[in-house]
């Protein structure tokens, strides 16, 4: 029962990587490529990993494919927000379909952002 | 070329290599593994070349970063895939410390896409 349940995430893990990356193609801008390479993460190698988690119970891989996934979970907003803080200061602007910029009406207005 | 055709092209190649990877008779170099582990291993490395290509023709350099990102994710899941085929644990300790230096390297890249030096 276990192994059905995990190859079913390691699928649904792979559809997921597979999807991410084709919205990185197809995407028109920085940031929509940014939310793509989230949705990657989030669904789909952490679902790789608790597949095999699932594969391989309790013992030390199972715990440390566990631990993996925790540390990525974390880590991928993170990193995400600090990449898009990133691309907005040095100057690339969103796409033209774009209908809301909230960041750059801060800043021309003078609120004072933190840091 | 307009882009309808360069569009058409696009979705021919990628469509035709997933559907290829999945219903294709695996070549015989990888028989070495079941069945399943060796197709999603071709899916893993087709989703990568998709990565390598926004790195290599992305417009901007955040565009090239975001790309680095999903490989690095993507190196951890082949990990996980690897360390269920060969059945040895230390394959994720590997992807393991291959997230912790992904992570710490895109941070870099943010604060030097920011034009700050790395102490503020």
């Amino acid at each position: 029962m276990n192994e059905t349940i995990g190859i079913v995430l390691i699928i649904v893990g792979l559809a997921f990587d597979f999807f991410g990356c084709l919205g990185l193609i197809r995407f028109p801008d920085v940031y929509n490529r940014i939310q793509a390479s989230a949705k990657c993460v989030t669904l789909g190698t952490c679902g790789i990993l608790f597949g095999l988690f699932l594969f391989k119970g309790s013992s030390p891989a199972g715990i440390k494919a566990l631990l993996c996934l925790l540390f990525i979970i974390v880590t991928a907003p993170v990193s995400a927000h600090a990449l898009a803080r990133g691309a907005y200061l040095s100057g690339v602007k969103p796409c033209k379909e774009s209908v809301a910029d909230a960041y750059g009406e801060d800043k021309v207005r003078g609120k004072p952002h933190t840091s | 070329m307009s882009r309808t055709v360069r569009w058409l092209i696009g979705a021919i190649l990628i469509l035709g290599t997933a559907i290829s990877i999945i219903y294709l008779p695996i070549p015989s170099m990888m028989r070495w593994q079941s069945d399943f582990l060796s197709r999603s291993f071709l899916w893993l490395l087709f989703s990568a070349m998709l990565c390598m290509w926004r790195i290599l023709r992305g417009p901007t350099a955040p565009d090239r970063a975001v790309a680095i990102d999903m490989l690095g994710i993507l190196i951890v899941g082949f990990c996980a895939i690897l360390s269920l085929s060969t059945g040895k644990d230390w394959y994720i300790d590997i992807g393991i410390a291959w997230a912790l230096q992904s992570f710490i390297g895109i941070m870099a890249l943010a604060k030097y896409l920011e034009g700050k030096d790395f102490d503020e």
